[in-house]
């Protein structure tokens, strides 16, 4: 057994320069995995890298020599000065290591609090520890149990819930007013970097296709090859505006391109199937005007961002919530952590008295000489209800949460008035058919 | 012993809705879960006693206020839990299973000792003609039910304040496409139960139509509907609009079955509250 220490840095503690060159390459991590396994004093060991943070989870034998060797194996590995890395890390051990990773995996310490993509990288990193076997028991169940808190926090708090960037709330919207977006048109109408996105993320989303028109055609042309689209004519505009259900607008007019007539003479024209337009220009391309005809939703980009700021602010509440699912999934953990230090203490005692036993009664036997049944079956009886009663107090305090003291220091005094044997801490790592994942493949 | 399980069953449809509702507020998947089960359980035990009483009573037990109220929290929630299933919609439960306890909760206020049977509605006519009507009706009931939900959806999405509506309901889309099921549904029932009814006056009362309120009412609620297919069909009213009829016909609905009774008598007047 060992404690579990994460260092790292992420978009508080370091800027994107830093984060940068400490990043960890998804074609290089089985190097770097080997590299941090290897460390005298850690046994297991993990590397979370996203363009946000980097974050280096080990089991070590010594929560102190841990987070310094993690350091060492940082600077070395990077080539970075330790004394010049040191301001950027942060590092956490045994409980602020379990709560530091539930807190990351649930996206509750992400730069957009609840982002979804935080645990599919945590998971990947898993993925690659498995692989390339620097896991054990103990960040297994460590990091499989970060992504049950993360399901938890995720259906059980609204954090998630709602859209924080522009373009994602307008998929939203497009869904709640349009439906199944399979069978949708989108009409791309300029060229803005944010009309792109969300027209890239609408497509994604499962709409059908795009149309893309824009002043200069030939922009245009090049805009619809990109997204897999067809190009418009911006003067044939009006003809064609009837086929799209969702129109993303940023062009530089500076009058509305689009007048409450326009917008209710294509209405008509599709008999009222609803249309939602995205303004994103700045003046506005759309007349808000149209946002009154039945059917016609106009969202400007202050709309936009309206809704998002209502959601970041139910996130902030819901994130409360979600902070106190992971306190107590903390001590969950925590509780485990505790048996699992005990338990082969428990065994070794055991086994310790077991074989004193068998040797002093295989002596007596011999001196008596006795051959029949009966007093060899005394004295084995003798022998173990003196064991068992003798046994008893010790381990009872062992399982026992004692007040003061933590399991790990109850452990050391009992290990050391009876002697036992160094703790085989290393017992399930180093059996590779008890490790997790089936990767294996060592040493590629 | 079908009163014992009307009484049952009106429980069933209490809790039911009350967990409907709950899921609305608090989105607890499992609340919706095991409201529908009750739900179904409910109706399945609604349909025993139906049973029961008819040959308790021997006929079909739709002709007092009480069994015709029963019978219509019967046919709505067999509708409802019907289109459920097809639109894995469980906020609608929200929003017609308290409907259905409504009249399940009203006929038990009613006297329901079986009858005898008024001579005139003693004919295989009477579970056809009732019967067509009812399922109409709740069929009706429903797209009254996506209809609120359309107009607080829509609503919320023109003042563009996405708050607790926008993440409970279902899209726009959804709900005007149970809005037009609904009409195609629900408008050939009304029909038939119309032209049947209009078939067994001519037996019963010899003549086909006479003008009687219930009639009237019938009719006006008719047109209403065939106002909006038509509009849907030919101009491409949808939306909004469609919402706004859908409302308005199920209350001419409502004032066709229980306004006439209480307060318009004539030939129909087999059901008040006096039995």
């Amino acid at each position: 057994m060992g404690q579990i220490v994460i260092v790292g840095l992420n978009h508080r503690s370091a800027p994107v320069e830093i984060r940068e060159r400490l990043a960890f390459p998804a074609d290089t991590i089985g190097h770097a995995l080997r590299g941090l396994a290897e460390r005298d004093g850690i046994s297991e060991g993990v590397i979370v890298s996203t363009c946000n943070r980097v974050e280096v989870c080990v089991l070590a034998d010594e929560g102190y020599k841990g987070t310094q060797s993690v350091k060492d194996f940082l600077s070395a590995y990077h080539g970075m000065p330790l004394q010049e890395l040191a301001a950027y890390l942060y590092h956490h051990t045994e409980e602020e290591a379990v709560r530091h990773l539930f807190r990351v995996s649930s996206s509750l310490d992400s730069m957009v609090l609840g982002e979804p993509q935080i645990l599919g990288q945590v998971k990947d990193a898993y993925g690659y520890a498995c692989e390339f076997r620097s896991i054990g028991p103990v960040l297994d169940k460590f990091f499989t149990k970060a992504f049950s808190v993360a399901k938890r926090v995720r259906t059980e708090t609204k954090v998630a819930n709602s859209a924080v960037s522009v373009s994602y709330a307008a998929v939203e919207l497009a869904k709640k007013i349009l439906g199944d977006l399979s069978d949708k048109t989108v009409m791309l109408i300029g060229a803005g970097e944010m009309c792109e996105l969300a027209a890239r993320h609408l497509l994604s989303a499962g709409a059908k296709g795009i149309l893309v028109t824009n002043r200069t055609f030939e922009r245009a042309v090049r805009l619809a090859e990109e997204f897999d689209g067809t190009p418009v004519r911006f003067e044939e505009l009006p003809v064609h505006l009837k086929r799209a259900d969702i129109i993303l607008s940023s062009t530089g007019a500076p009058h509305f391109i689009l007048k409450r007539e326009d917008v209710e003479e294509v209405l008509r024209i599709r008999r009222n199937r609803p249309m939602f337009f995205i303004d994103m220009a700045v003046p506005r391309d759309i007349d808000p005007d149209a946002n009154q005809i039945d059917n016609v939703y106009v969202y400007d980009i202050d709309d936009l961002n309206n809704v998002i700021e209502t959601n970041l602010e139910e996130r902030q509440r819901e994130a409360a919530r979600a902070e106190e699912i992971v306190i107590a999934e903390v001590t969950a953990f925590r509780r485990w952590l505790e048996s699992q230090q005990v338990t082969p203490t428990i065994v070794s005692l055991r086994k310790k008295f077991e074989e004193i036993k068998e040797a002093e009664v295989a002596k007596a036997l011999s001196v008596l000489g006795a051959q029949d049944p009966k007093t060899r079956k005394v004295v084995e009886s003798l022998a173990s209800s003196i064991l068992n009663k003798v046994l008893h107090a010790p381990i009872s305090s062992l399982k026992r949460e004692s007040d003061g003291r933590s399991p790990s220091e109850m452990v050391a005094v009992v290990r050391e008035i009876f002697d036992l044997p160094e703790e085989e801490s290393g017992e399930g790592t180093e059996a590779p058919e008890s490790a997790p994942g089936q990767g294996g493949r060592i040493g590629q | 012993m079908h009163v014992a399980l009307l009484k049952a069953t009106t429980a069933f449809y209490l809790v039911g809705a009350l967990l409907y509702l709950y899921f609305v507020f608090t989105l607890n998947e499992r609340s919706a879960r095991i409201g529908r089960m009750l739900l179904m359980i409910g109706v399945a035990l609604h349909g025993v006693a139906f049973v029961a009483r008819y040959f308790v009573a021997g006929y079909t037990p739709i002709t007092s206020l009480f069994e015709s109220l029963s019978f219509f929290a019967f046919a709505i929630v067999g509708v409802f839990l019907a289109f459920e299933m097809q639109y894995n919609l469980r906020v609608l439960g929200a929003f017609v299973a308290p409907l259905a306890f409504f009249f399940s909760v009203s006929a038990a206020f009613l006297p329901g000792e079986v009858r005898t049977l008024a001579p005139a509605l003693n004919s295989y006519w009477l579970p056809v003609h009732v019967m067509l009507l009812f399922v109409g009706n709740a069929v009706f009931a429903v797209a009254f039910g996506a209809g609120i939900m359309y107009l607080l959806m829509e609503k919320e999405l023109k003042r563009k304040r996405i708050g607790a509506i926008f993440k409970r309901l279902p899209s726009l889309n959804v709900l005007d496409d149970i809005n037009y099921r609904c009409l195609t549904i629900g408008f050939p029932l009304l029909t038939l139960g119309i032209i049947t009814g209009s078939i067994w006056a001519e037996y019963a009362w010899g003549s086909y139509w006479s003008w009687d309120p219930k009639e009237v009412w019938s009719l006006i609620t008719w047109l209403l509907y065939a106002a909006l297919l038509h509009g849907r069909l030919t101009v491409g009213w949808r939306g909004r609009k469609a919402a706004i009829l859908a409302i308005v016909g199920f209350c001419a609905i409502l004032f066709t079955f229980l306004g006439v009774n209480l307060l318009l008598p004539g030939l129909h007047t087999y059901s008040n509250l006096s039995g």
